[in-house]
């Protein structure tokens, strides 16, 4: 009897190796299912939905011109103080003084990427961008400013 | 696996001579950088032989003070935090506070942002569900199955990438609702993917679970009775292995949890081999509440209106969810202003560990990495 169960254990575990195995050989002759992605190389190719959180932005049309009207919804909705924004006076056509966007400084070194000051925006003049590949030598430059130099406001954003 | 000397040469401090007192035990470390341990977990082991007398698992590499941090942030911010716990469900965790802050802002949820949320929790786990099996399998020795199971979960990732716009750590879920809404191909996408891990999960029991050198391994080790998995406070996949009734989707339904039909999975043996059977079936449970759900999803908003501010009523908050590992319960003292006064996070990791020492007491060495697999350890979630 012992001997019997001996040889039909062996069986058994050899069955189930060959059944593993089987799976496994199947692929081998079958390279077309193989999904591995060469990464460097498919830049080219790779194209990341939408809606991929990868930094915040700061939209600009045509003429330069931005939303943001420097309200700070986004700074205080932000976990992390990711986001500072400091704010001039503009004198209006009319000579009232205005708040205004002076400079919209993003500290993507801190930034979770967690969409909360794209969700707080009134005026949606912020977004995310697709970019992933964020690595730089010196940490200074993952501060960036993000209203291009000479934007302004656009017209009947309030 | 290990060879002796191979443990032997972890063995930081002393030499294995001084290591060695009268009664020819030894002590090894294991960890904090082990590729078994899947993070900075640190197991000191009291050996004899080859035999752990005693297992006392250090904890604190990975220490991020998350439940201190959150007493800073407001109750829209905090849910962000919690992502990085457990970060294998972490949909779920924030899903669990958004039930929270819900619970003490008396809101009601629209039913369409409560389907997306019940679709991703069940997404998410089933994605951590993959990530443990390729992961354990790859502790027992065997390479490949950590590639068929990145195959599937892959596809769970590239639909969470296009819907919530990350591939892990998601925040998509905020109090009231989800974000935004689905992505317009969110359900073909999602029923592609069931009819894909269908058609290939038998290659996960023709690969592994079949795998007689693999049952042999499982079987009758660390084994854990119903009454000490209750005792331990146990929860999740771990405790259901042993029999233990536990899941809190059937026990205390949240969301629409009370109308979906699946079976709760337990297991009566208690040992690796149940623990890895109830996460298996548990997978085919959650393909089945996918398909219940995908064609269902009621129109409607996917947010309530909400305040600004969100500010809750002076009280204590608790609610639990049923994550991939078991309960995660989220308990909140507010003082009436915008942040908590204070939070805690009951993980289920932390009481899942504790049963280690009890469970591998007794067994070989070797076996330690098959009890550990079978845990299912995050290691952000124990030490938060």
């Amino acid at each position: 009897m012992f001997i019997k169960d001996y040889i039909k254990d062996v069986y058994n575990a050899v069955r189930s190796l060959l059944t593993g195995m089987k799976t496994t050989g199947k692929y081998f002759i079958r390279p077309g299912e193989i999904i591995t992605q060469q990464y460097p190389e498919n830049r080219e190719q790779l194209h990341l939905p939408e809606r991929f959180k990868g930094e915040v932005v700061m939209i600009h049309d045509e003429n330069n011109e931005h939303a943001c009207t420097g309200c700070t919804a986004c700074e205080l909705a932000c976990p992390n103080a990711t986001i500072k924004i400091i704010t001039k006076f503009d004198i209006t056509p009319e000579g009232k003084k205005k708040k205004a966007l002076d400079t919209f400084v993003y500290h993507l070194e801190l930034c979770t990427l967690c969409n909360l000051c794209i969700i707080a925006c009134p005026t949606d003049a912020i977004k995310m961008a697709q970019t992933f590949e964020h690595s730089v030598y010196d940490r200074s430059q993952l501060t960036k400013k993000l209203n291009q130099p000479g934007s302004k406001i656009k017209e009947g954003v309030e | 696996m290990y060879t002796e000397t191979q443990i032997i040469s972890t063995t930081t401090g002393n030499s294995v001579s001084d290591a060695l007192d009268g009664t020819g035990e030894l002590m090894i470390n294991v960890g904090p950088q082990h590729p078994a341990t899947h993070g900075v977990l640190h197991l000191v082991i009291t050996l004899n032989g080859e035999t752990i007398k005693k297992i006392e698992p250090h904890l604190g590499y990975i220490h991020r003070s998350i439940e201190k941090m959150c007493e800073s942030l407001s109750y829209r911010q905090f849910i962000y935090v919690t992502s990085r716990m457990d970060y294998l469900s972490s949909h779920i965790n924030n899903h669990a506070c958004a039930l929270t802050v819900e619970k003490g802002l008396q809101l009601e949820v629209p039913p369409r942002a409560q389907v997306i949320r019940v679709l991703m929790d069940e997404l998410t786990r089933i994605a951590s569900h993959e990530l443990w099996w390729g992961a354990m399998a790859m502790d027992l020795g065997a390479f490949t199955p950590f590639f068929y199971a990145f195959r599937e979960r892959e596809t769970i990732n590239d639909i969470m990438e296009e819907t919530c716009g990350a591939r892990l750590t998601m925040n998509y879920i905020g109090p009231g609702g989800v974000m935004y809404d689905i992505h317009p191909n969110f359900q073909k996408r999602v029923k592609s993917f069931i009819q894909l891990f269908k058609s290939k999960i038998n290659e996960y029991d023709e690969l592994v679970t079949g795998n007689i050198i693999f049952q042999n391994r499982m079987k009758n080790v660390g084994v854990l009775s119903k009454e000490d998995a209750i005792s331990f406070g146990c929860t999740g996949p771990v405790a259901r292995g042993s029999g233990v009734n536990c899941d809190i989707r059937k026990l205390f339904p949240y969301e629409i949890y009370d109308k979906l039909q699946f079976e709760e999975i337990t297991e009566t043996a208690g040992d690796s081999f149940s623990r890895y059977m109830v996460r298996i079936r548990e997978m085919h449970q959650s393909i089945s509440i996918l398909e219940q759900l995908i064609d269902n999803i009621p129109e409607g908003d996917f947010q309530a209106k909400t305040k600004a501010v969100l500010k809750l009523p002076k009280g204590e908050f608790y609610t639990r969810v049923e994550t991939a590992r078991g309960e995660l319960g989220v308990y909140i003292v507010s003082e009436g202003g915008t942040t908590p006064y204070r939070i805690k996070f009951r993980s289920p990791g932390f009481s899942n560990l504790s049963a280690l020492d009890h469970m591998a007491r007794g067994s070989k060495l070797g076996d330690l990495v098959a009890m550990m697999g079978t845990l299912d350890l995050v290691i952000p979630d124990i030490d938060r």
